[in-house]
């Protein structure tokens, strides 16, 4: 997994709440290998009128934050299916943070494993944020990871993230490394769980 | 963040949670500990990982490693999210035909029992893995799929996860997690009858937000919810994921340890006998403490429906729908107006005059036997005004549907009667809703474009979709069930 650190530039103001799963991308095109690239479908319904054609008026398909970095949205950003194609849609996009009061916690987790940052700001601030980019488009938005912060124009606020999906996203660690270095206390408590619970194995059918 | 810097953690102790009173989730969380970082992540034992046809991204990934999947054993795969409901012997639609296979390949090169498109044990995941007995008080449970809270309904902590974690559990049988807070909503009190399972979570729902549980495990408590089926509690642990949490949770009792006795994969004789001694000290002890309580009071429930396009658009079928000029908020008033477009309403407008162009019945939320029981109910001796399907939630509940006469039922008043999967929930085989029609659905998602792009849909009970179906508009099906059983 590549690793991040810091990522400058445009910031497109999806400005929406409760964008679920199912709109970053709706499930008829989640059939294909991801080798294909996802990046065509992120929040394809609400992107592409019925005939298909990208409206304009959209903020992903306006030229200024076609190939934003960052993204800006409102409350529970990916709730609802557990999909990691959503995450997919993002990252193939080129989307690497995506900025919001609240997350669907398994698109958090889906994120950040495919090192996308779920960075998470108050309220007040993604407003101001919307805000400014409503005003200015082009404003540049910069967002470091080790410090933990977001600037724009004269402002920097704080954003929170779990500190070990922070160490992970720096580092570009990889979970299944690290678990497989605790692979001796797994085969101890699998052995002392079967004596305790016996029962938590099927029996045959 | 290196093995040298976490602590191996004992088994069962309870450690983290202290010698003091547990809620059943510290239970359930301790006795799976692997180890423990500083940071408070844990590496927790699973116990039960099911795979459905979308887990072709994490066998791509587990081959990508050369891994292999360490577990078989607790490893089931269950056809479900693509299968048609029609047609099964000729499947036209290449890349659904191609995912089935993947799914059966995958399964067979691991090692891994298959419930596949010809088992007459297929169905819906969440209901064949409680009908199988595969589904059990203090087990970890996970799935790719959200709705893995539903095995919560037993004791269980189970919940949905993503490719990259699907991918993890196949190649170590266990999963990295945050312990979640700790919340109890007790709903005390006798419901009306007429509404049951399905209106309190959309209720609660209503009342916390889409995102009102977000990082708490939700117990259910309460003199309502003791008293419902394991049908009713499965409802309820299915929807916690809508309002934010990943699980829910409801303390394995008598009810529970009748409906597990017998079932194909479930302890049996003595070893029966041991697992429910062990399971009737799972739940909460006097005295635990939750980080968060919430009581309601179930008589005060009405049949509910949603208006929106989140499943924290709900108000009880009495209700018009909300204004957005009433609300102090623009933004939250913008949100509004949007949804309001989308679902083709107008403010005021009472949800009982709300027409509707098909409904659905099915989903790992609502089509165990006992609410296609409840939708039949209605259905008796009735027609229905608008089309509709009917979808098992597995092939066993189908065949007992149609021993009772249920399929009759359905097919008399003008019903498709089809065969199991996630089908119009999702959207994903073919079975859909078309744009701008309007549907009444016991799933569990109103998300646009959730079952076709365009798609309206209202979520309500079983027996509520029932009553929409005879009267073409919303309905309280309170007044329909007079005399009926």
């Amino acid at each position: 997994m590549k690793p991040l650190t810091h990522v400058a530039g445009p910031a497109c103001p999806l400005g929406l709440a409760g964008v679920d799963t199912d709109q970053l991308i709706p499930a008829r095109f989640m059939k294909r290998p991801r080798s294909e690239g996802y990046g065509g479908f992120l929040l394809h319904d609400l992107r592409r009128d019925d005939a298909g054609v990208e409206k304009p008026d959209f903020p992903l398909n306006r030229p200024v934050w076609r190939g934003a970095e960052i993204m800006v949205a409102r409350r529970n950003f990916g709730s609802g299916s557990s999909r990691e194609a959503a995450v997919y849609a993002l990252a193939d996009h080129g989307v690497r943070v995506v900025l919001a009061p609240t997350f669907g916690d398994i698109f958090a987790s889906n994120a950040v494993k495919n090192g996308l940052l779920p960075a998470v700001l108050d309220e007040a601030d993604i407003e101001d944020l919307l805000a400014a980019l409503t005003a200015t488009p082009d404003l540049p938005v910069s967002v470091d990871l080790a410090e933990q912060t977001v600037a724009w124009g004269n402002r920097a606020v704080t954003f929170a993230i779990d500190p070990v999906w922070r160490e992970q996203l720096l580092n570009g660690w990889d979970d299944i490394d690290v678990t497989r270095s605790c692979a001796g206390e797994i085969a101890r408590f699998r052995a002392a769980d079967d004596d305790r619970r016996p029962w938590a194995r099927p029996a045959g059918a | 963040m290196t093995a040298a810097t976490m602590t191996a953690g004992t088994p069962g102790s309870g450690s983290k949670s202290g010698a003091g009173p547990r809620t059943l989730f510290d239970k359930l969380w301790d006795a799976h500990v692997v180890v423990e970082r500083p940071s408070g992540d844990a590496l927790i034992w699973i116990d039960r990982h099911f795979v459905h046809e979308g887990s072709f991204h994490a066998f791509a990934q587990v081959a990508g490693r050369d891994g292999i999947v360490v577990e078989p054993g607790l490893t089931f795969g269950i056809a479900d999210h693509y299968v048609p409901t029609r047609g099964r012997d000729h499947i036209a639609n290449s890349e659904i035909a191609r995912m089935i296979d993947d799914l059966a390949a995958n399964t067979a090169r691991h090692g891994v029992e298959l419930f596949g498109l010809n088992d007459p044990r297929q169905g819906i995941v969440h209901v064949v893995g409680p009908e199988q007995g595969l589904t059990l008080p203090g087990l970890t449970m996970v799935c790719g799929d959200s709705h893995t809270s539903t095995h919560g309904a037993f004791g269980a902590y189970a919940f949905g996860i993503g490719a990259s974690e699907v991918a993890h559990v196949l190649m170590t049988q266990t999963l990295w997690q945050k312990k979640p807070r700790r919340m109890r909503i007790s709903i005390d009190g006798t419901p009306a009858p007429g509404v049951g399972a399905k209106d309190f979570i959309l209720s609660i729902i209503a009342k916390i937000g889409a995102d009102g549980a977000r990082g708490y495990a939700i117990e259910y408590g309460g003199e309502a919810v003791r008293a419902l089926s394991m049908a009713g509690r499965m409802t309820m642990c299915n929807m916690s994921i809508e309002a934010g949490a990943r699980c829910g949770l409801i303390a394995p009792d008598e009810t529970t340890f009748r409906w597990i006795a017998g079932r194909p994969y479930a302890p049996k004789g003595a070893a029966l006998e041991a697992a429910i001694a062990a399971w009737r000290q799972l739940p909460s002890d006097a005295g635990a403490v939750f980080d968060r309580e919430i009581t309601i009071d179930a008589g005060a429930i009405a049949p509910i429906v949603t208006w929106g396009t989140s499943p924290e658009d709900a108000l009880p079928i009495g209700a018009s729908v909300p204004d957005p000029a009433a609300l102090a908020d623009e933004g939250r008033a913008a949100a509004m107006r949007d949804a309001l477009a989308y679902m083709g309403l107008r403010p005021g407008q009472k949800l009982s005059e709300i027409v509707v162009d098909r409904v659905f019945i099915g989903s790992c939320t609502n089509a165990r036997i006992e609410d296609l029981r409840a939708a039949a109910s209605v259905l008796a001796g009735r027609k229905a005004r608008v089309p509709g399907l009917v979808s098992p939630g597995s092939s066993q509940v189908k065949r007992q549907a149609e021993e009772e006469g249920l399929d009759r039922i359905f097919i008399a008043a003008g019903l498709e009667w089809v065969e199991s999967g996630c089908s119009m929930c999702v959207g994903m085989n073919g079975d859909s809703v078309s744009s701008g029609e309007r549907c009444a659905s016991t799933t569990n998602r109103n998300f646009r474009g959730r079952q076709g792009p365009g798609a309206r849909t209202h979520l309500m009970s079983p027996a509520m979709v029932a009553a929409a179906a005879v009267t073409g508009h919303l309905t309280d099906v309170r007044p329909m069930l007079e005399g009926r059983s």
